[in-house]
């Protein structure tokens, strides 16, 4: 799952932007003025003309730290998203359904794998990222701060989180950055798929058993809302979107996304046998489009500020299994340090592990995996 | 069709054991790695229960006596590197069984030529690892170290005969299965600058137990949870 908020794009820190000093960077010694202003020249028209910005162009420091930031929030919510879907492997109800959630779980892993490789591109580390997830300092998606209370709920996340996450991500495949849009388009395709399956467990549970039903439709009223502040607060409150749509790092308005997301979802939610939990959700003729209710917005400020029903759990989790795992990594590091051949730097430890690694991804996706279904099937 | 119940317990509790990593992995690239594999285990389970029944009913609704896997693979997770232990005795048995199997023309021999590629890169994933662990750090070695010597006890099992599997036609020879599988473990044991544990591997409550129903207790436990949201739903279609 992944789901990078509107709003996430447009925080303010901008404080990684000279850290990061990749090879594009203004901090080159020795620039002129004129060399500099010629850059920037090329760079808005680069961006002008739909070209794709490449880690070896040049780029405003400003630009690469946003794209650091927003792709590290989304490979970080790839990372915390595993979490409340992980949450019911153990207790799957069929081994099919077993099955879909351990593939889709370790799809989100591959995500934050492709995720955090493309934000290598710009200069930082995964290790870097993923020590300011740990101290509080980057963020994920607030939707992961809510619980996986039953089954039913895995079926919602896949339907309404993943819905509005692709909702959201559709336009990043054409995004300025290169290696961000080329991630992209294969994620996309993967939760598309993941979406579907959502939408397939709520059928499967709306048309089953009343106890069932009940189920999902409790799971559609629990997640409908904050999905729906997914797609970040108010355009007349998100005054920091416009330079990211300059950039053509964002491509529509939060509320443009969010009104598309609903027109989507009424007719599903139709289809499904389930309601949406919104009264005031009807057909607009002159705008050819739904107009539904208020939003919250007090709740998603809670949240975000740390107070959401999962937000501590979350984040301790995920700093219990690196710091658990901290021994592991040293132990890779410290083998292949040992074992380098001569002239060859030493491997990093994801190196190192990715090698091992890479053997058996390669053996479950060619059989039973979903995702080397899914990618066949959106392809 | 014990055969088959067998064969598919052990993969079906393997896995289970393995999904229970999910979010937990040391690194991004291991929870890839963990969960491909489970889910290897989980495809070739699902077509081993098949045989026997409904993979369903054979999963969710029997009890705990019932289940004929191997105690190895039901016991806990412990840290990565027990778990690693667990994955080098079990991928190591497993790839020797179905590459026999698959080379025989018994039942499960169509079966055996496709899992065999996928327990190949278990073994592969699970001797790297060792290698790893065990010429790392200090610490990394005591856990690999202790990993193995606290699983070592579970290994016999492996090698008691199993009804309707150990037919001439099946290609399966015990004594074959168990001195290959201890050349191959000691090798990588060696390798990797370990000792190969010396305590009873057969013999007692260990030897033959979960083939005969009888299990650890942390695996009532482990199927509590796995079984409990199908059982709480009879006859439910999910």
């Amino acid at each position: 799952m992944a789901a990078v908020t509107a709003h996430q794009t447009t925080q303010k820190t901008l404080g990684t932007a000279n850290a990061a000093g990749g090879p594009g960077s203004t901090a080159a010694a020795g620039e002129t003025d004129a060399a500099a202003a010629g850059h920037l020249a090329a760079f808005d028209a680069a961006v002008a003309a739909d070209e794709r910005i490449e880690p070896r162009d040049w780029m405003p420091d400003a630009y690469r730290a946003t794209l650091i930031r927003q792709m590290a929030q989304h490979a970080h919510s790839e990372i915390i998203g595993m979490q409340p879907e992980a949450n019911w492997i153990t207790r799957a109800p069929s081994l099919r359904r077993k099955a879909i959630l351990m593939a889709k779980v370790q799809d989100e892993a591959g995500h934050g794998l492709y995720l955090y490789s493309a934000a290598e591109t710009l200069g930082t580390s995964r290790e870097e990222l993923l020590d300011k997830l740990h101290a509080g300092r980057q963020r994920y998606s607030s939707i992961f701060n809510y619980p996986t209370l039953t089954w039913a709920d895995v079926g919602a996340i896949g339907w309404l989180v993943d819905g509005a996450a692709i909702t959201n991500q559709v336009p990043l495949c054409r995004c300025s950055y290169g290696p961000y849009a080329r991630a992209m388009v294969r994620i996309c395709k993967e939760e598309s798929f993941h979406q579907r399956q959502g939408y397939e467990l709520l059928l499967a549970l709306s048309r089953g058993t009343e106890a069932q039903h009940a189920m999902a439709q409790d799971a559609v009223n629990r997640w409908w809302w904050p999905s729906l502040m997914m797609f970040g607060p108010p355009d007349d409150a998100s005054s920091h979107s416009e330079q990211s749509m300059a950039w053509k790092i964002k491509r529509h308005s939060n509320d443009e996304l969010r009104r598309r997301f609903v027109d989507i979802c009424v007719p599903q939610a139709e289809a499904l046998g389930l309601d949406l939990p919104d009264p005031d959700i009807r057909w607009n003729e002159e705008l050819g489009s739904h107009d539904f209710g208020a939003i919250d917005w007090s709740e998603f400020q809670e949240v975000l500020k740390g107070n959401g029903p999962c937000n501590e759990q979350r984040i301790t989790q995920r700093r219990r299994a690196h710091e658990e795992g901290a021994w592991v990594r040293e132990a890779a590091a410290a083998y292949a340090t040992k074992h380098a051949p001569a002239q060859t730097s030493p491997r990093t430890p994801a190196s190192a592990s990715a090698s091992a690694s890479a053997s058996a991804s390669a053996s479950a996706s060619a059989q039973n995996s979903a995702s080397a279904q899914h990618v066949e099937e959106t392809a | 069709m014990s055969a088959a119940l067998a064969l598919g317990d052990d993969a079906l509790v393997l896995s289970h054991r393995l999904g229970e990593w999910a979010g937990h992995a040391p690194v991004l690239e291991e929870e890839v790695a963990l969960a491909n594999i489970a889910l290897d285990l989980l495809g070739q389970a699902r077509v081993l229960l098949s045989l026997a029944g409904d993979e369903d009913e054979l999963a969710y609704l029997r009890e705990e006596r019932a289940f004929r896997n191997l105690q190895l693979v039901e016991q806990p997770n412990g840290d990565f590197a027990h778990t690693i232990a667990r994955q080098l005795y079990f991928s190591v048995y497993q790839h020797l069984l179905y590459g026999r199997l698959a080379a025989g023309d018994g039942e499960f021999a169509g079966l055996a030529a496709k899992a065999v590629k996928e327990v190949a890169y278990h073994r592969d994933h699970a001797e790297q690892w060792v290698l790893r662990l065990g010429d790392g750090t200090e610490e990394s070695h005591r856990r690999m170290q202790s990993g193995l010597d606290a699983l070592w006890r579970f290994t016999g099992e492996m090698f008691q005969p199993v009804e309707g599997l150990d037919s001439p036609e099946s290609g399966v020879d015990r004594q074959a299965l168990e001195s290959g599988w201890l050349a191959a473990v000691t090798d990588v044991v060696e390798r990797a600058t370990l000792t190969l544990p010396t305590g009873p591997r057969s013999g007692g409550w260990a030897a033959g137990a979960g083939r005969q129903g009888l299990h650890t207790e942390p695996f009532g436990r482990m199927i509590a949870e796995m079984q409990h949201l199908h059982r709480s739903h009879p006859g439910a279609s999910w």
